[in-house]
């Protein structure tokens, strides 16, 4: 992370934290690759194997082994490179030399001062541009199971267990520079890179999984002041967690500058279940990693043909996905439902529903709402949902209807929207039994009718809920409140 | 028993005719060998049994008029510093004993498929580190022509095998000299490679930027032959040369006619006296060839050694940071995880590899880094370019290989600084990344050989065994 001594990235008054303190938030991202091999060596890659099966003499660091690197994650890396408008450039890896029981070298092939991808930037939805000072390549580590002991660490347990299949899955750190300035903006930028990753097909980007992890530097300061010294935060599992930790870390280091004392640069590990973090390591511990250029590889410089083939075959990216959203429905691309259909790949579905004659607006509601959990193509036929948006469009089905009705698509993997709406019984009623059921609702209940007459919005659902009951749901809503609000004059 | 030839190429020769079998050829070193190993010490492993398994074999494939490789029956070592599938490689290290690899190093591969017989791995300087093989764990190997004395170092064992008879050819590797050294010392021929143009997969690193796998031979022919058996690109290693391997034994004796010969005017000294005057003689008999004697300057030189001795550490720390006492070799236990690493390395590693890993260990370090080892990268720069200069008017350029002839045991063991000057001719081209032979040229002190070093540019391998040859014919001529 570049320490710039004065930001002209500065927060907005509602950023701001109490006290006129600001928040400074790099994030240091790994995402392993989706390649079929690893990074140096042929061993799959592959999660969730039985341990120490996908190794070999390279992922061992057997003596005399050699690493040939993975041309295919020099692609990938370059995706990323080119989704995050970084410069793609001549580079080298070099050894990152620490000694730990997951790591069989002794010592890590990363990337240090020449990084294959630099001086990248990434615009979130909501408009803001975070810098991405950097996206190298390197191998995973080995995964270490501590047996025994209190706190699942390598001190004090009984014994540790190795596995190798994870050592040497091609990774790429994408470092930020310090420009996030909320925790919102730290979730949303962590989204929507992970959009991107699994856009792209560099990564399936899954935190759970650990295919995504996320590192984050937080300092505090008053802006127009240099930066604060900053904390390195790990353990964030979860983009939730990340808001969270963000937030407690922030709020720790202001109390302890506003009781007069001073930050110590230190890694702290987030305690989920605590809520907190705590130190790890001080910086007085940190290891010497005495990084020296790795001389059993060569400089990989890619050809200006190839970075424009790489370049060509890269698919939209969410930016141009909530484009195409806000073309075909008018919602605008910070929209929660274009934001989610897009980060869940949605996108095109909600595209052919379109296509299929289907009203657009409801078809982008209708895939968000229903289907939260089916991923990116629903095994529902596009046009069953066109179908069921155009029988709401035309009025033919009161909102409540249609969402009983598109649950039963959902259910069974499609259907008629007509013919299921008829066995339910449901029908558009006509609006003088509607204007009937509303004179019923306000003679029973004439406080709420008063209150709602009054101005108190929130007393209309009184109103409504009677209407609903009595109709069992076959009043329109939308008809509902427009009588509602003609009788209040 | 027919009478066997001396020379790998006579030995293949020979096989594939029928005139001898791979397994006459293999009894008569195996029973060379039992006679006097126990006094050189050449191996730390005699391969018999898989020797005459692979003897055999070919012995059939000939019966049975399959064809059979350019070694078909050639005995040959291998430094123990070489991967062997499922034989014991060690580095002549304490920290290795009794690792098998589950690999062989693409060398052995190919000198299998050529229908090379390994006899067995040869002794070293533990993890090639040292300039007279007494840096040995299991013991130092004598130099066959004089067991008082050092065969050099540090692939000791592989050039005494092949001075002893015991196999007429070998395989070392040279990170500063190693090869050419004992080479020198022990009277034969040594090779060390233009860097990438042998594979590294399976040579267990010292430093890997200059580490390079290369032959012993009697003969400048049986050098060329399996230089040319064991070059050529291999996908298991990113650094070697994407190339196929050169054609080599014909420049043997093509002769130096027209040839320009680099003398260097400003080479550091310290040489005997009785080496510089092979030096001379080696370039009368080259002018007399038809070459032309041109001097050179090489200002970086004296830089060498220092720069050496801090890019081979600092390589060295990180490569030998594995050897843990938890996946392989040796294991000292102990109260707990941290003390059992502490107490495996005191007991695995010697005096001389605990040396180099403290020095390249601090000269990695933060806030060192740039005067030490920066400076030293520097300097390796230097070097390559004042050679680049110095090609631009010579073909070959040539030194001593060795400021001294086989020295005794014990004389230089306790001063690192002195034994460390053993190098200071050897060393340049490995910074450079260029080839370089030792070819024995008549005798110095104590009648013991000398050798001479020709130094080529980046794959001038040609014109290296060229001026190889020539001066090999000179010398016969003069004995």
């Amino acid at each position: 992370m570049s320490d710039s001594p004065l930001s002209s990235i500065v927060a907005t008054p509602e950023q701001m934290l109490p006290g006129g303190w600001e928040m400074v938030v790099g994030l240091e991202v790994h995402v392993e690759l989706a390649t079929a091999t690893k990074l140096f060596s042929g061993s799959p890659n592959r999660f969730g194997d039985e341990p120490n099966i996908n190794i070999d003499p390279v992922t061992l660091g057997l003596p005399g082994a050699l690493p040939v690197l993975n041309k295919k994650a020099v692609e990938l890396a370059m995706r990323i490179g080119l989704a995050l408008n970084c410069r793609i450039q001549r580079c080298i890896f070099h050894r990152k030399n620490y000694f730990y029981p997951d790591q069989p070298k002794a010592y890590q092939i990363s990337q240090y001062d020449l990084p294959l991808n630099a001086d990248g930037h990434l615009e979130l939805p909501s408009g803001v541009v975070i810098g991405v000072e950097r996206a190298h390549l390197e191998e995973d580590t080995g995964k270490s199971t501590h047996v025994g002991g209190a706190t699942g660490r390598i001190h004090g347990s009984d014994y540790s267990l190795m596995d190798f299949n994870r050592a040497g899955v091609p990774l790429v750190e994408i470092v930020s520079r310090p420009d996030i300035r909320t925790s919102e903006q730290a979730r949303e930028y962590v989204s929507e890179l992970r959009s991107i990753l699994e856009a792209i097909g560099a990564s399936d980007a899954k935190m759970e999984e650990g295919s995504m992890r996320c590192d984050a530097n937080v300092s505090v300061h008053k802006p127009g002041t240099p930066f604060g010294t900053r904390c390195e935060i790990k353990n964030v599992n979860s983009i939730r967690a990340l808001g969270r930790a963000i937030d407690y870390e922030a709020r720790r280091q202001i109390d302890i500058i506003d009781s007069g004392g001073v930050i110590r640069q230190e890694t702290r590990h987030w305690d989920d279940a605590e809520g907190r973090t705590h130190t790890l390591r001080t910086k007085e511990d940190a290891d010497d990693y005495r990084y020296f250029p790795e001389p059993d590889l060569v400089t990989v410089d890619p050809s200006k043909e190839w970075i424009e083939e790489v370049r060509a075959a890269l698919p939209p990216l969410p930016a141009a996905r909530r484009a195409m959203l806000h073309e075909l429905t008018g919602y605008d691309v910070r929209s929660e439902a274009v934001v989610v259909a897009v980060e869940r790949g949605q996108h095109e579905y909600v595209k052919a529903v379109i296509d299929a004659g289907g009203d657009p607006v409801k078809a982008l509601i209708y895939v968000t709402q229903a289907f939260a959990e089916a991923g990116a193509s629903p095994a529902v036929p596009a046009a069953d949902i066109a179908a069921l948006t155009l029988l709401e469009r035309d009025n033919k089905l009161s909102a409540t209807q249609a969402k009983t009705v598109l649950a039963e698509i959902v259910a069974n993997g499609g259907g008629d929207a007509a013919a299921i709406a008829a066995s339910k019984g449901f029908e558009a009623m006509d609006t003088s039994a509607v204007e009937a059921m509303v004179d019923e609702a306000i003679a029973a209940d004439p406080d709420a009718w008063a209150k709602y007459c009054a101005g108190e919005e929130k007393a209309a659902g009184a109103i409504v809920g009677r209407i609903m009951k009595a109709s069992k749901g076959k009043a329109d809503g939308k008809v509902v409140s427009a009588i509602m609000q003609s009788r209040r004059g | 028993m027919a009478t066997i030839p001396t020379t790998a190429s006579e030995i293949a020769a020979a096989v594939a005719s029928g005139a001898l079998t791979a397994r006459e050829v293999l009894e008569a070193h195996l029973a060379r060998i039992d006679e006097r190993e126990a006094d050189i010490h050449a191996f730390n492993l005699v391969t018999a049994d898989a020797a005459r398994a692979q003897a055999d074999a070919i012995d059939a494939d000939i019966a049975a008029g399959r064809p059979v490789g350019p070694l078909a029956g050639v005995p040959i070592a291998i430094k123990d510093n070489m991967c062997t599938h499922g034989i014991e490689t060690t580095c002549s290290s304490k920290i290795l004993e009794g690792w098998k690899p589950p690999y062989d190093a693409t060398v052995v591969t190919r000198l299998r498929s050529a229908g090379a017989v390994m006899v067995g791995k040869t002794n070293l300087d533990e993890f090639a580190m040292g300039s007279s093989t007494e840096n040995s764990a299991f013991g130092t190997t004598r130099n066959p022509l004089d067991t008082s004395r050092v065969p050099g170092g540090s692939s000791g064992g592989s050039a005494a095998a092949v001075a002893a008879g015991f196999s007429p050819v070998s395989l070392g590797s040279d990170t500063g000299g190693s090869i050419r050294q004992p080479a020198a010392l022990c009277g034969v021929v040594g090779v060390k490679p233009t860097y990438g143009l042998v594979s590294r997969y399976g040579l267990v690193a010292y430093a890997s930027s200059l580490d390079q796998i290369g032959p012993f031979a009697t003969t400048v022919s049986d050098a060329a032959l399996i230089t040319e058996v064991i070059a050529g690109h291999d996908v298991m290693d990113s650094t070697s040369i994407p190339q196929e391997a050169p054609s080599l034994v014909g420049a043997v004796s093509q002769g130096v006619a027209g040839m320009r010969i680099g003398r260097v005017v400003d080479l550091p000294g310290g040489a005997e006296p009785e080496v510089s005057a092979r030096l001379d003689a080696a370039f009368a008999a080259l002018a007399a060839a038809g070459a032309t004697i041109v001097d050179v300057t090489l200002p970086s030189l004296g830089y060498a050694l220092t720069a050496y001795y801090l890019i081979a550490p600092a390589e060295a720390s990180s490569n030998l940071a594995r050897f843990d006492g938890v996946r392989y070799g040796l294991r000292v236990n102990a109260v707990d995880t941290n003390a059992m690493y502490g107490a495996t390395r005191a007991a695995g590693f010697g005096d001389e590899v605990k040396r180099r890993i403290m020095l390249g260990t601090y000269a990695l370090s933060a806030g060192y880094y740039d005067a030490y080892y920066g400076k030293a990268l520097k300097v390796r720069r230097l070097i390559a370019q004042d050679f680049e200069k110095a090609y631009e008017s010579v073909d070959t350029i040539l030194m001593p290989t060795s400021p001294l002839v086989a020295f005794k045991f014990g004389e230089k063991a306790d001063d690192p600084m002195s034994m460390y000057l053993c190098d200071i001719y050897t060393i340049p081209t490995n910074l450079a990344g260029h080839p370089a032979m030792s070819v024995p040229f008549g005798t110095g002190a104590h009648g013991l050989p000398v050798g001479i070093q020709v130094l080529a540019p980046a794959l001038g391998e040609a014109a290296m065994f060229r001026v190889g040859g020539a001066l090999e014919a000179a010398a016969g001529g003069a004995q």
